[in-house]
């Protein structure tokens, strides 16, 4: 009995450490890059990248806040866009997804399989790419950093499946009391549903903030830069200062440890939001994903 | 009659109303861009547009096949995303497993979060993580001088790098995975675990005997949706994590970064919609074949 006790207890030693340190594995390259933003830029140079600082600097920073007219500029945008497009995006979603809840809707199923397919089949990126530039005419707008990612089918029907948890009875009493569609949208099914709004929000602009392939694609002025590809783009000069040393190409960008200081700065509002709202990005992923 | 239908009619229309704004945006970034996949079999210049452009047949598809490109690009997004379909499944399920062990709560919630924040960030800055491990003086190539071995230079060695973005998609994933794994593990009914432990199982023969098979109908449906996706690769993961480096692309170039290419540096749009439109055609079958296996399964 003793011996059996004793082995359970080093069974969840056993357990628990392996745990913690493969925990571990998904921190250090964090740490490793937030310690390079807070090294001094020489010591970096010579002696490569560490875990701690070995000579502490806040030179990478000090760099940045000095002269950061274009990190403020993509900042600008990023927040610009992310609130605008969450926005409009939650509002085009619920409104397609309301009525594709309700039973006494004639055309839901017809509608239903037009969304669906367009997860199923899609024409990829060089159809696209001509439409939206050399028709609808969006290159190097706002716009098209709204638009690219507007609608995820995916999100529609996450959002069908809140709605429809919503007891038929309720949206039957207010239609008797003379209230119209609108209204029991606005006025019930919406306030009934700030959980899954919530949720979808969340993830919605987390999209909107991580994106880059949009402005890789459709934006060169600087000044509707993402704050993403700010960080593509030097990251591939890092590429072209390493491979051309004498060259003055890098001359213009940041040091090493102040491109790593950006990408900390970029990590930084997603790490605090993950913090506050943990709870509703755990219930997100499962309800999106095993449910139908 | 009549008075009820219009009544009906007025709900209907109410409700068609909302989703318009979806619709049109649907039409208009989904289904014309279906309906310009033509341009494949056409020899597009931007005078004519995408309808107007003369057809050639399928002369794109014969300059695409006749290059070592299309069987490159076609063997490295099926065998990458095979690595990745197989230990990302493997490994999310083992972390699954654990992660259902643990009875501490404090101490699974931060464990949870910590693997949940790679998939949270983009693969830019993953791109960013990867540069401070593998560049000459990163991290990975100081451990290599600490125990004596030879420093590596990951950026010119497209040998290497199959199991590096294996590592680097499974790092991403497998929170997200594992969640989704731990929520059926945590759907099985205690009382079998009560029964087994009663008969004398120990932890493995539970696992082995119940909580595999019990999971395994999510696991089966989850494999298959990611086959499904098999001949779409995430272009993120490729572009960034690579650093786009042209030395690797033995290795690391798959369909979606050779459309990319072939589009905007190259400018060859013949190459490019061609490859697209295969990519598209074979994706579309995988997917439906995907999907009817399931509805077969449940």
């Amino acid at each position: 009995m003793k011996t059996n006790a004793r082995r359970w207890q080093m069974g969840s030693l056993l357990l628990y450490g392996a745990v913690a340190l493969s925990a571990l594995l998904f921190i250090i390259p964090i740490v490793l890059v937030l310690s390079a933003s807070f090294t001094d830029e020489n010591t970096l140079t010579l002696h490569g990248y560490a875990l701690i600082p070995e000579k502490f600097s806040l030179q990478a920073y000090r760099y940045i806040l000095k002269d950061a007219g274009q990190l403020f500029l993509s900042y600008k945008v990023t927040i610009l866009v992310t609130v605008a497009g969450t926005l409009l995006s939650l509002l085009t979603t619920a409104l397609l997804a309301y009525p594709l809840s309700r039973r006494v809707f004639g055309m839901r199923s017809g509608i239903t399989f037009f969304v669906l397919f367009t997860m199923l089949f899609n024409g990829g990126l060089v159809p696209t790419y001509i439409w939206v530039s050399n028709y609808l005419q969006l290159k190097n707008t706002f716009a098209v950093l709204v638009l690219m990612g507007l609608l995820s089918p995916f999100y529609v029907f996450v959002m069908r499946t809140f709605f429809k948890a919503i007891p038929e009875s309720i949206i039957e009493s207010a239609y008797m009391e003379g209230a119209g569609e609108w209204t029991i949208f606005a006025r019930i099914i919406l306030p009934l549903s700030t959980p899954a709004l919530a949720t979808i929000a969340l993830f919605t602009s987390l999209n909107y903030w991580n994106d880059w392939l949009t402005t890789l694609l459709y934006i060169d002025q600087s000044n509707k830069i993402s704050l993403q590809y700010l960080l593509v783009m030097m990251m591939s000069n890092i590429q072209a200062a390493s491979s051309n040393p004498n060259g003055t190409l890098g001359a213009d960008f940041p040091a090493e440890t102040a491109r790593m200081a950006m990408a900390v700065l970029s990590i930084a509002p997603i790490a605090c939001i993950f913090l506050f709202f943990q709870r509703f990005f755990v219930q997100g992923l499962t309800v999106g994903a095993v449910k139908e | 009659m009549g008075n009820s239908f219009k009544k009906k009619w007025r709900k209907n229309g109410t409700l068609l109303g909302m989703t318009l704004p979806g619709i049109l945006y649907i039409f208009l970034f989904s289904y014309v861009p279906m309906l310009g996949l033509v341009i494949a079999f056409k020899n597009y210049n931007y005078a004519s547009g995408i309808w107007n452009s003369p057809w050639v047949g399928f002369k794109n598809f014969d300059f695409l096949f006749a290059t070592q490109d299309a069987w490159r690009i076609t063997s490295n997004t099926l065998f990458l995303n095979f690595l990745f379909i197989f230990f990302g499944t493997v490994s999310a399920i083992a972390f699954a497993i654990l992660l259902n062990e643990i009875r501490i709560k404090a101490f699974n919630k931060i464990v949870q979060s910590t693997m949940l924040l790679p998939y949270l960030l983009s693969w830019v800055i993953v791109g960013y993580f990867v540069y401070a491990l593998l560049t000459s003086n990163g991290l990975v190539n100081r451990i290599f001088a600490l125990v004596g071995a030879e420093p590596i230079e990951w950026y010119t060695e497209p040998t290497y790098w199959p199991a590096i973005l294996t590592l680097t998609a499974v790092w991403k994933m497998v929170g997200y995975n594992s969640i989704i794994y731990l929520a059926s593990i945590l759907g099985i009914h205690p009382e079998y675990y009560e029964a087994a432990v009663i008969d004398g199982a120990n932890k493995f023969q539970q696992i082995r005997f119940i909580t595999l098979p019990l999971i395994a109908p999510i696991v089966t449906i989850m494999v298959l949706l990611s086959i499904g996706r098999i001949f779409y690769a995430d272009f993120g993961l490729f572009y960034n994590v690579t650093r786009n480096v042209g030395m690797l692309y033995p290795t690391t170039d798959v369909i979606d970064t050779y459309v990319f290419r072939m589009l905007r540096s190259v400018g060859d749009i013949g190459m490019a919609s061609a490859a697209g439109f295969y990519q598209a055609v074979v994706g579309f079958v995988l997917v439906i074949l995907a999907n009817y296996t399931i509805k077969k399964k449940r």
